[in-house]
């Protein structure tokens, strides 16, 4: 019936597997950068960027990750340049990703008692150092757990991409479900693949919690 | 030349975007009553760990909150035709809500039934309430209220998330703005405003929610 084996399937998966891998890492590394940024302008003391922070963020959690990947796909086609599948969701997905970890980095930054800004100022530290030598460390210790958690969230959207032709494992799977005639087996495989990237992931965080919470 | 934008074929069809929107509802709503539901129950046998359930609840939550909703959509679409269970689209795209919802509010609803103190059971049972009167007003109402806001957050995300169902050719808001989009070309006008659609019934939903969540949830829990 089908010309695939069990490990041609197999095979065939975890080279889509290396892609949703690839895409999650892209994403979750440009949108810590970018998030830090957003995260900066949340927190800022004027009201514009802080507002103009504070609706990037609603923007991005307040419409669907597949709206905004098709955005960015046309989006940037409109602008005459040819982009590709890989590059859109590179981009669609790091874009979501800052705005989830500006607000939740913002939440750790808050959880800072407000006496260490006003001691570090009194060290002569502008707002950057404040920031930068004072307050941002404090702040990545509570931050670990929650953005480990969030990572998850990253990879499960990684799926999302297939939509827009990106072959990474949904789509693979996809693809080999139509040729195997075999859908039940194939997705299962597929969604095997994610709660092996991710059940670690969530473990690691539920632990990272407890931790902190014990130590705290 | 620069593109010119053009938003007036998209709006010749705003009877097509209303009806995918207004079944984007329908279905958010029955997947949120049937997926809460289902995550009282979960949260009620993980937290008072009630045999072989517990178990069976437990490996439910992880598996479906490790693994994407597209992934269990096709899974339920695709899959379970070939065990012989035929269903429609939007009763898989249901079918698919309910369960994420289920998972997600049962780890939630849990959060909230542990935080209740166990002596406010006690205390009940010393008042004479019957054991239905405590659960429902001691027990339950009580830990909604203190999680309300996280699953309220949890609704719209599934809400937002319902989008990929024009996967499976479930005729809501997405499945709207591709056939929209494949008639006038343009894609980039057709997703914005289905993009500014979706994000107003997300504010919606959550106003919906707050209201909600003040006036049959939270009365009884001015501590």
């Amino acid at each position: 019936m089908s010309d695939f084996s069990f490990w041609d399937i197999v095979r065939n998966l975890l080279t889509g597997l290396q892609w949703t891998l690839l895409l999650s890492l892209v994403a979750f590394i440009g949108g810590g950068l970018i998030g830090l940024l957003v995260m900066t302008l949340r927190i800022s003391k004027k009201a514009l960027p802080r507002n103009i922070a504070r609706t990037y963020i609603e923007l991005f959690q307040g419409t669907p990750l597949l709206m905004q990947l098709f955005l960015v796909f046309f989006g940037i086609a409109l602008l005459g340049i040819d982009i590709s599948p890989w590059l859109a969701a590179a981009i669609a997905l790091t874009l979501f990703t800052s705005a989830y970890l500006a607000e939740i980095w913002r939440g750790c930054v808050d959880s800072i008692a407000h006496g260490q800004w006003e001691a570090s100022a009194s060290l002569a530290l502008n707002p950057y150092e404040q920031l930068r030598y004072v307050i941002l460390p404090q702040a990545l210790r509570i931050a670990v757990a929650p953005t480990v958690g969030f990572s998850v969230q990253v990879v499960k959207g990684t799926a999302v991409t297939s939509i827009i032709g990106f072959t990474e494992l949904t789509k693979t799977g996809g693809m080999l479900a139509n040729a195997t005639f075999e859908p039940f087996m194939v997705y299962g495989l597929v969604a095997l693949g994610y709660f092996l990237l991710c059940y670690p992931l969530s473990l690691s965080a539920r632990y990272l919690e407890r931790r902190l919470h014990a130590s705290a | 030349m620069a593109y010119q934008f053009d938003f007036a074929p998209v709006l010749a069809n705003t009877d097509l975007l209303l009806r995918g929107a207004l079944f984007t509802l329908e279905l958010t709503a029955i997947g949120a009553i049937l997926g809460v539901a289902l995550g009282i129950v979960g949260a009620v046998v993980r937290a008072w760990k009630i045999q072989p359930f517990c178990w069976f609840f437990g490996v439910y939550v992880e598996l479906i909150r490790n693994t994407p909703f597209l992934v269990q959509l096709f899974f339920i679409f695709f899959g379970l035709p070939s065990l012989g269970l035929q269903i429609s689209e939007w009763q898989a795209a249901v079918l698919a809500m309910v369960i994420n919802l289920g998972a997600y509010s049962t780890e939630i609803i849990r959060a909230g039934i542990q935080a209740i103190p166990r002596g406010q059971l006690e205390a009940a049972a010393a008042l004479a309430m019957t054991r239905f009167e405590a659960f429902r007003h001691v027990l339950l109402l009580p830990a909604l209220g203190k999680v309300w806001p996280a699953l309220s957050s949890q609704i719209i995300i599934v809400m937002l998330g319902s989008a990929v169902c024009s996967q499976i050719a479930t005729e809501e808001l997405s499945f709207a703005a591709n056939f929209i989009q494949s008639r006038n070309f343009r894609a980039f006008e057709t997703y914005a405003l289905t993009t500014l659609v979706y994000l107003c019934m997300a504010l919606m939903i959550r106003q919906l929610l707050n209201w909600i969540g003040r006036r049959y949830v939270m009365r009884n829990s001015h501590e």
